[in-house]
């Protein structure tokens, strides 16, 4: 009888009768694998309801803040619009370091130490880089631009117009030409450098209404720091599993587990879990 | 990926990155070309052609730039975390309960959508009981659904 069902599991035939009666992993995948799944499984619902709540308050604004202003700043260049270059190039870093991921796998299958050490080493530099990225683009909102999780200065025109005062808040002069905005546009209000008061400077729409630029949807600064903040504490995790799980192969632990170095499979598992999430996460705050 | 040979496998990394890659290009593009307009041009109360030919345009912008990043999801979860390899049981227990969601999205983004339409509605009856003081009494006439929002 035992002998059977090892042979039908060698043979891979997992709709045999007896494939849940007991001695056979019925998955084909260790308690840990398995696990590790059915732990992305539940964190992907946690995003989920983040995204969806996003999603939700979203829909609930006739207006919202443009990606391609809120997110327009590059390093060392502060005069420089960049719509979404930078956003682009995190993105980037993080499937580079999902495919070094994957190279480490591959290395592990093999049992080549070497090989995973290094592949693991590049993947962590990979993410160690996305979290500076980050938190310079924090940084940039919190410092620069004064959007806090109850005050957002982004938000859109809903009708063409024109302003009634210069970027500094002061009335045109005679004879200047005043800056038009389109229906859509972004914008975002400015701080007076001194004063540290807000600049709303007044406009006149196409159909005649007069007022002065307000501030966007309340909800946006919370989402954005909690939901980026969430997937940003994800990454420095994996970073820090990422690094035992590197010293622990550069040591030698796996090479005695003689099992293809699962450890380094499981913990890549969760890698490119962090990744996808990225996916959903730049689609809905950088990209619609 | 048991059945592919080693290098057969490095290749298949680089056509990964090279895929995903080209569509988060294709998808940064496409959302700078269409300058975030996505949302806020739904919904408008008096619809033009033109503005009709907008909103289609808008739709389908929003379904492929949906559609481009479940390939890249299904790109990673398929051939970067191996589901596919994965026996069946396996596969179908991890993805079934993800079908739930379908669900969540519609009915909280119809939610959000309802409370746009309350807001817009209180705003509007405020506007109106300013503008005219001799009809202060209107409230009124509210009907009931009207009466629950304002409580």
């Amino acid at each position: 009888m035992s002998s059977e069902a090892t042979a039908v599991h060698a043979h891979g035939h997992d709709t045999d009768e007896h494939l849940w009666d007991g001695g056979t992993p019925p998955f084909k995948a260790s308690y840990g694998k398995l696990m590790m799944w059915y732990f992305l499984l539940t964190d992907a619902f946690t995003f989920a309801g983040f995204l969806i709540a996003y999603g939700a308050l979203r829909f609930s604004s006739p207006i919202w803040p443009v990606p391609d202003v809120v997110f327009e700043k590059i390093p060392f260049f502060p005069e420089v619009k960049a719509p979404l270059v930078f956003v682009t190039f995190m993105t980037f870093v993080l499937i580079a370091s999902s495919v070094t991921m994957v190279r480490a796998v591959q290395e592990g299958q093999r049992e080549n130490k070497n090989g995973v050490v290094f592949w693991m080493f590049l993947t962590i530099l990979g993410g160690a880089t996305f979290l500076s990225c980050q938190a310079w683009e924090w940084k940039t909102l919190i410092v620069d631009e004064h959007t806090t999780i109850h005050t957002n200065p982004f938000s859109a025109h809903t009708e063409a117009g024109h302003f009634l005062e210069d970027a500094h808040g002061h009335p045109y002069e005679a004879g200047a030409t005043a800056e038009t905005f389109r229906e859509g546009d972004g914008y975002l209000i400015h701080q007076d450098h001194e004063t540290g008061e807000w600049i709303q400077r007044a406009y006149e729409t196409e159909s005649g209404t007069k007022g002065r630029l307000q501030f966007g949807p309340k909800a946006f600064g919370a989402l954005f720091f909690f939901i980026t903040g969430f997937h940003g504490f994800h990454v420095f995790s994996g970073v820090c599993f990422l690094l035992i799980i590197m010293l622990n192969a550069a040591s030698g632990t796996y090479v005695k587990r003689k099992n293809g170095y699962e450890m380094v499979e499981k913990i890549g598992l969760y890698w490119h879990f962090v990744d996808l999430v990225w996916v959903f996460v730049f689609l809905v705050f950088y990209l619609l | 990926m048991g059945h592919l040979s080693y290098e057969e496998q490095k290749k298949l990394v680089i056509k990964g990155l090279k895929i995903l890659g080209a569509i988060t290009i294709i998808e940064v593009l496409l959302a700078l070309l269409f300058n975030g307009h996505i949302i806020s041009s739904f919904h408008k109360d008096h619809m033009s052609d033109s503005q009709m030919v907008t909103m289609a345009l808008v739709g389908i912008y929003g379904l492929v730039m949906i559609s481009l990043s479940l390939y890249k999801a299904r790109f990673i979860v398929y051939n970067f975390m191996h589901l596919g390899s994965e026996v069946s049981g396996l596969r179908w227990s991890v993805l079934m309960p993800m079908l739930l969601l379908v669900w969540a999205i519609i009915a909280f983004f119809q939610e959000g959508n309802s409370w746009k339409k309350s807001r817009e509605k209180i705003k509007k009856m405020n506007t109106e009981q300013i503008d005219s003081p001799q009809h202060s009494s209107s409230y009124l006439e509210y009907d009931e659904e009207t009466s629950k929002i304002l409580i």
